[in-house]
């Protein structure tokens, strides 16, 4: 029974990462753009509530109602700002830009809100949980979560295949100038790929910063899970993201369940394992790009 | 009514001049053609109409307003759209969808994806197959309907019998008529010259960037062309105008060419 625990909470886990996951995969489907500052911003999200929360009455909820329009925002300004200028010189410049603004998001955030560990506040939610039977219990955050991560990316799916803009973001993604040849403002397609890539990552964030502390450094090791499921799953592929953050959850929390210091180093091998045998992810790209 | 002039443009690959000096005018519903061997500078006069290629001199007027500077997709919007060289459809896209990107800026006109579908019946049964797994002549058949169902008013094809069977190419262009019903003006770049003197009312044949030679297709005659298309008139009489333009009395034939063109028709 214990490892039937083991596997749905790992499963849960996935969802997580799944949907820190799904703007990587999208800024990469759609652009070819490796956001090396996409977990910074997940935790630039996560202070950006922590602050409306602690200055206003208002709970987690309106936390999230606030912040995820001022990321989709914000990731809109600096694609037709900063991004795009930077696509337009070389793929490699694109990653210079990311990582610059890395280092910038976690040093910003450093000086204004140090180096301690926060956490948001959403009460009695952090510990309230799904009483299964003696052996299982589901908490309601892990829960929602993995719920979120499904519902943006069915929504993310449907947005690609039957919306107008969403058909031209995949047009855009086979042949850049032929989507220009038919009307679409390439900046723009991009941008709004960029605002939704935006939005989920300062979901995916907030979720965090929900069940665990964060602090300014966190960054990173949310870009390399999130890398990491994107890889396993395959490029490119929002399905296959979904399914490689519920195998990277998965390799985590069964590593963990053998000695509890496995935990990352499982993760990292199914990681590397995927890669040396199956370098196109379990469901290789079809549909985005 | 002219829908299109151009006036002295130049267009540059780098240090390459492939477009020099051209001057050109097209009117409402007119059909122009723009024949000329390979690097003749074709495909680069009508990127460059369509504004994904900048020019580095001379004027772009476009219902007689200057649009050398804007944007392709604003172009797209005001009513240009181009049959790009060698397709260029989505191809993890189906047939109706490719044709729907068309729809994009929702320019009004005759043009909607069914009644494109009537234009080509074939594309009925197949509007969710992926653009990748059609034949050649069926993908140009989607790349046009695709350009037509932005609605244009100035349609450019560049090379739609590039790599097909002359009996797919014959198909491809039995549908013009019905697209210049609309009333549609078209510049066609073609290789095929028997193809493009069949359907133009003026034809222009490029050779070096500069217009070696224009007319009516009535007017001119085979020899005239193939001195025009070669460059034997203006290398053997010397005698070519100022513009580039070669006399029409310079008659010569073009021998010991073996580009395997057609001239006659």
């Amino acid at each position: 029974m214990t490892w039937v625990n083991t596997i749905v909470q790992g499963i849960l886990l996935g969802g997580l990462y799944a949907l820190f996951a799904c703007g990587l995969s999208l800024m990469f489907g759609v652009m070819r753009i490796v956001n090396l500052a996409h977990g910074d911003l997940g935790v630039l999200a996560a202070f950006l509530a922590y602050s409306v929360m602690s200055a206003t009455p208002l709970g987690a909820f309106w936390a999230v109602l606030i912040v995820l329009p001022v990321f989709a925002a914000f990731g809109y300004a600096l694609q037709r700002g900063l991004i795009q200028r930077s696509l337009s010189i070389s793929p490699l410049s694109t990653l210079l830009v990311t990582f610059g603004l890395s280092v910038v998001i976690q040093n910003a955030l450093l000086e204004k809100y140090s180096a301690d560990s926060r956490a948001l506040n959403v009460g009695s939610l952090v510990t309230a949980a799904l009483r299964v039977n003696a052996s299982m219990s589901l908490s309601y955050l892990a829960l929602l979560t993995f719920g979120l991560a499904i519902v943006v990316i069915v929504a993310l799916q449907l947005f690609l295949s039957r919306s107008r803009t969403g058909r031209m973001m995949r047009a855009a993604s086979d042949d850049p100038e032929a989507a220009t040849l038919v009307g679409a403002d390439s900046r723009h397609i991009y941008a709004v790929a960029t605002a939704i890539a935006f939005a989920t990552v300062a979901l995916a964030g907030l979720m965090f910063a929900m069940r665990s502390s964060f602090d300014p450094s966190i960054g990173p090791t949310r870009l390399i899970f999130a890398f990491e499921a994107v890889v396993i799953g395959g490029l490119g592929s929002l399905w296959g993201t979904l399914l490689g953050g519920m195998v990277l959850g998965l390799a985590q929390t069964l590593g963990a369940q053998l000695d509890p210091t496995l935990l990352l180093l499982s993760g990292h091998v199914i990681f590397l394992a995927v890669l040396a045998f199956r370098p196109q992810g379990l469901i290789p790209q079809r549909k985005l790009a | 009514m002219t829908v299109l002039s151009v006036d002295g443009l130049t267009v540059h690959h780098g240090q390459l001049a492939a477009v020099v000096d051209l001057d050109l005018a097209v009117g409402e519903g007119e059909t122009l053609a723009i024949i000329g061997a390979n690097g003749a500078g074709k495909t680069t006069l009508l990127r460059t109409i369509a504004g994904v290629l900048r020019p580095t001199t001379g004027t772009i007027r476009y219902d007689g307003q200057d649009v050398t500077r804007m944007p392709a997709h604003r172009r797209v919007a005001a009513g240009i759209a181009l049959v790009p060289e060698g397709r260029r459809l989505f191809p993890a896209l189906t047939v109706a969808e490719n044709l729907a990107t068309g729809a994009y800026r929702k320019r009004p006109g005759p043009w909607s994806v069914d009644r494109i579908i009537e234009l080509f019946p074939w594309m009925a049964d197949r509007t969710g197959q992926a653009a990748a797994s059609l034949s050649g002549g069926e993908q140009q058949a989607v790349a046009i309907g695709r350009a037509l169902a932005t609605n244009p008013r100035l349609l450019l094809l560049d090379e739609l019998s590039l790599g097909l069977a002359p009996i797919v190419v014959r198909g491809l262009y039995e549908r013009l008529p019905e697209i210049l019903a609309q009333g549609t003006t078209v510049l066609l770049v073609e290789q095929d010259v028997s193809q493009a003197l069949r359907v133009a009312d003026q034809v222009c044949c490029l050779r070096g960037g500069r217009a070696a030679l224009r007319g009516r297709p009535a007017d001119l005659s085979a020899e005239q062309i193939q001195a025009a298309y070669f460059g034997a008139a203006a290398t053997r009489n010397g005698d070519a105008d100022a513009d580039g333009t070669a006399n029409v009395g310079a008659l010569s034939v073009a021998t010991g060419s073996d580009a395997g063109e057609e001239t006659t028709r």
